[in-house]
This record gives C-alpha cells, structure tokens and sequence, in this order.
C-alpha cells in the first residue's frame, strides 16, 4: 500500500489544446481517482439570446465551438425552423449534410492527429492533418471558411454549390481514399499503437449505458447510438447504419473514428449523387413562439440544443447539451484504475471538445 | 530573416475561445503551413518559450492561468493575441463572463485579426513577433528592460 498523493493536470498540459482541470488522486503510479473541474473557457453564451436577433444567433451558435461549428448551426437552425413550422428545400437538407459530413472528416482527422500525437507518434500526427487540409481545402471553396463556415441560416443555407463542383469534390474525395486507407491501416493494425491502447481506459457496455455516454465513446462500447439514425434532415433519404464496436477500450475508440471517416465518404457520395436541384432557402416571416428540443450527431456524439421562443425577435432561452459533458462521467470511470502514463490518451480518447463543454 | 539566431519556440493557451483559432494555430504546424521551417516548435512548459500565443478572451478564471503563464516564461518574451476574442472580446465580448481582450491581463505585441484566424495571418503574425523578440533581445544586450 503506497501513499496517497494528488497530481493537478491542466489547465496548460502539453497534450491538452484547451484547457481542463484534473485532480488525479495517486496510489504510486496507479490513478485512484480524477476529480475534474471545469470553467476555464465559459463565456456564457446562451445569455446572448437576450441580446441577439434569433437570426443572427445563428453566427454564435456556430461559434459555441470552432470544430463542431457546422453541425452546431444545423442544430440551432433546426429548432428554429420546427418551432416555425418552416420546411426547407431538398437541396438546402443535403447541402446540410454534405457540409456536415465534411465537418465530421475534419474533425476525425483532427481527432486521429492529436491522438497519435499524445502517444508520442509524430509523424501520424502530421499524415493525419495533411490529409485534413483536403476537407479544409473543399470547405473554402464553398464556403469561404476553414473551420468557421458560416453557410447555414434559419430557413436553408446560404449559398449553394454548383453541380460541377460537387462532381469535381467527389472525385477529389475519390482520390484521396486511398490514402485515408493508409493511414486508417496504421492506426488499426501498428503493433505500438495496439500496445498503447488495447485494455486501455475500459468502459464497459453497461456502464456507458448508464453513465449516458454518446457517440464514438458509446459506441466503441458496444450501444447503437447515433442521432443520423433518427434520420433528421435528408439523413433519412440515405442509407446509412452506425459503426459500433464492442470492446470500450481505446483501441474501440479509435476504431469507431476510424472507420466513420468511411461512413462520412460514403454518405457524402451518396448525398452528392441524389442532390435535387431547386432552391436552396425560404424566407422566414415571423417570430418563434414555442419550444423544441433539437437532436443531430456531432463529432463527438449526440448535441442537443433546447430552443425557446416567446413570439418577439429574441428568444427566452437557448440550452446546449453537449456531447463531451455527457461523456466526462464516463472518462472518470475510464481514470479510476489506469496508470498516470495513460492519462494522456485515455482523456484524449473521448475526444474532449471543452469549447462546446462550458461555452 | 537572416537576424534571427535563435529558434522561438512558442507556448499555445486557450483562454476561452472556441476552439477555431486553436485549431489554426495547431494548422501552422503541420505539414501545409509548417512553421518549423523558421525554427518555430510548440512546447507545452512556459520556461521553454519565447513567444506567448493566445487565443481567445480572458475570462474570470482563466486570467490568473493566463497571468501564471506569462510570469513563467523568461525574458525576452512575445505576447501574440490570435483571433478578434483575443483582441477585443470579439463576438463574445457581451458575455457576462467575459472581461474583454488579453491586454486586460498582460501586455500584448502582436494582434492577429479574423474570425477564425487563418493560417496565413497566424503566421504573419508570429514573423512579426521574431522582430520584436529580436529587439528585446538586443534592448536586454545593452541593459535595459525590455516589457
């Protein structure tokens, strides 16, 4: 029986890019227990509602998290839209998806980077975010912007992609496949890879359950759990079925990111291939008068935004449930009983977003 | 360039920004943008660092991290404020939590403007900084106190 001791990680760590708080409380090298503490980036943005036009919200509501932003503005447009009654375009739904698809590329790849990276890994740090500048790459061309895109708005998006372009995205999303193939071949089957995470930061199926976990951590467990299955948006228009791995360490983690990134070429090939053509917004006339809870699948997991409205241009209240607070109970059971050389990839493996966590 | 003697190593810190400029500057180091070609590497320990990148507002909590930071990396030393949060407070600046940009808490050298920041000016903005590091190199030389 050693002594007791507490280790403060974070808020500045080298393997942490935003800012989290863990008291890992030590028995010699075995973590007993983390106690995490939060707050370092909370800026209180759902207040801003108060203040803001819903309209225009929908530029803060993309920025409660400079990764996710896309899909955070889907989410928020999306209420609206349900508390209005609005129904927008077909071609404005799989434009969503598209970019939405994109943004989860994006994210993955980010995610893979900063994973390998937190096991000392170097160079898949940098394949991996070099293969990301190609969805950056297609993001600004129709876009304008890398990480913050800006293209959705209550009632539709805000500008189109022309036909060609989405021909010429696919074909550039077809040529860089196999290399994603490459890379995706290192992370599942490198034998340090495998030795750094296989029986790591074990989560089991029940308690993800029970814990609430989302996303890849819920489904690395072994839970079908994903919002496109709820087919929001044109998501119900395509085939799609979750990637669920059993196992809960953080190889399955990893796994479940990994072989989404497929899912996410797929379902851009297809949204591509059945674009309607037509319009790609409506106007809006009016105000929202009632509540609705709005559910889509981040990165990261299930987010859902609660919006509510009282018939005037501001709305009374705006509440974000994001998929990294759903899964921090998880990463603390994943803690109890790992050696503090994992901390680092164990925390890494849930994919924290703290920017969406505290807002 | 050819002053430039030493390599800078910089030191990232989300003070409460989305994530979007972090990311960016995360964007620089690797293979498109790659500012290790200047010499420049991301470290995680203050006392290795030259130049303080931040990102975002400062927020009740994270002003005496940030100010903590600050002490902790030795002299000569850069501040540069990345992202229109870092500035001023940005689209941010009426939330309750928000006190405004970084020069509420710590002297800054380099603004780097946009939302997010792109890459590009991110790294405008840190060759700007090599100047400056240089000349406080050089005002420390001589004797002075550099700010």
């Amino acid at each position: 029986m050693g002594r007791e001791i507490v280790i403060p990680f974070g808020p500045q760590h080298p393997v942490l890019p935003e800012p989290i708080h863990l008291d890992l409380v030590l028995e010699d090298e075995m973590v007993k227990e983390a106690i995490p503490s939060i707050g370092y980036i909370h800026r209180g943005l759902e207040k801003l509602v108060e203040k803001r036009d819903f309209k225009n919200y929908v530029y803060i509501a993309e920025r409660i998290c400079g990764i996710c932003s896309f899909i955070h503005s889907v989410s928020y447009c999306q209420g609206i839209e349900n508390i209005m009654e609005i129904t927008i375009p077909d071609r404005a739904a799989y434009l969503r998806v598209i970019w939405s698809e994109y943004s989860r590329l994006h994210s993955h790849l980010l995610w893979l980077g900063l994973f390998a990276d937190a096991m000392g890994f170097e160079n898949l740090f940098m394949t991996a975010w070099r293969l990301r500048e190609h969805m950056l790459n297609d993001m600004e061309e129709t876009t304008g912007g890398r990480v913050i895109q800006g293209s959705c708005k209550v009632g539709g998006v805000r500008c189109d992609i022309s036909n060609d372009k989405l021909a010429s995205m696919s074909a550039g999303l077809t040529a860089i496949e196999p290399e994603l193939s490459e890379m995706a071949g290192v992370f599942l089957e490198d034998e340090t890879i495998d030795m750094r995470t296989r029986g790591v930061g074990v989560l089991s199926k029940d308690s993800a359950w029970d814990l609430g976990a989302v996303g890849p951590v819920a489904r690395g467990s072994g839970i079908a759990l994903d919002a496109r299955m709820t087919g929001y948006g044109a998501y119900e228009h395509l085939d799609f079925s979750p990637v669920v791995i059993s196992g809960g360490d953080c190889y399955a983690r990893c796994r479940v990111r990994v072989e989404e990134l497929f899912t996410s070429l797929d379902l851009i090939g297809q949204a591509i291939t059945m674009m309607p053509d037509g319009d790609i917004e409506v106007p809006v006339r009016g105000n929202p008068s009632g509540e609705f809870f709005s559910r889509t699948e981040q990165p990261r997991g299930e987010v859902v935004h609660y919006i509510r409205g009282n018939g005037t241009k501001n709305l009374l209240r705006h509440r974000v449930r994001t998929p990294t607070t759903a899964n921090i109970p998880g990463l603390v059971q994943m803690l109890a009983g790992c050696e503090l050389a994992n901390v680092p990839v164990i925390v890494l493996s849930i994919d924290p977003c703290i920017g969406c966590a505290e807002r | 360039m050819s002053y430039l003697k030493k390599s800078p190593w910089i030191l990232h810190y989300d003070a409460s920004s989305c994530n979007g400029c972090d990311i960016e500057v995360l964007a620089c180091l690797t293979p498109l943008y790659d500012v290790e070609r200047f010499g420049i590497i991301n470290t995680g320990n203050p006392k290795h660092a030259d130049i303080f990148v931040i990102t975002g507002g400062i927020n009740e909590q994270s002003s005496v991290v940030v100010k903590n930071i600050y002490d902790q990396i030795p002299s000569p030393k850069v501040v540069v404020a990345v992202g229109i949060c870092a500035a001023t407070g940005g689209v941010f600046r009426e939330c309750y939590n928000i006190k405004g940009g970084v020069n509420t808490t710590i002297p800054v050298d380099v603004y780097v403007p946009g939302c997010a920041a792109r890459p590009e000016s991110i790294i405008d903005g840190i060759v700007a900084a090599l100047s400056i590091l240089e000349e406080k190199r050089k005002a420390m030389k001589k004797g002075e106190t550099p700010l």
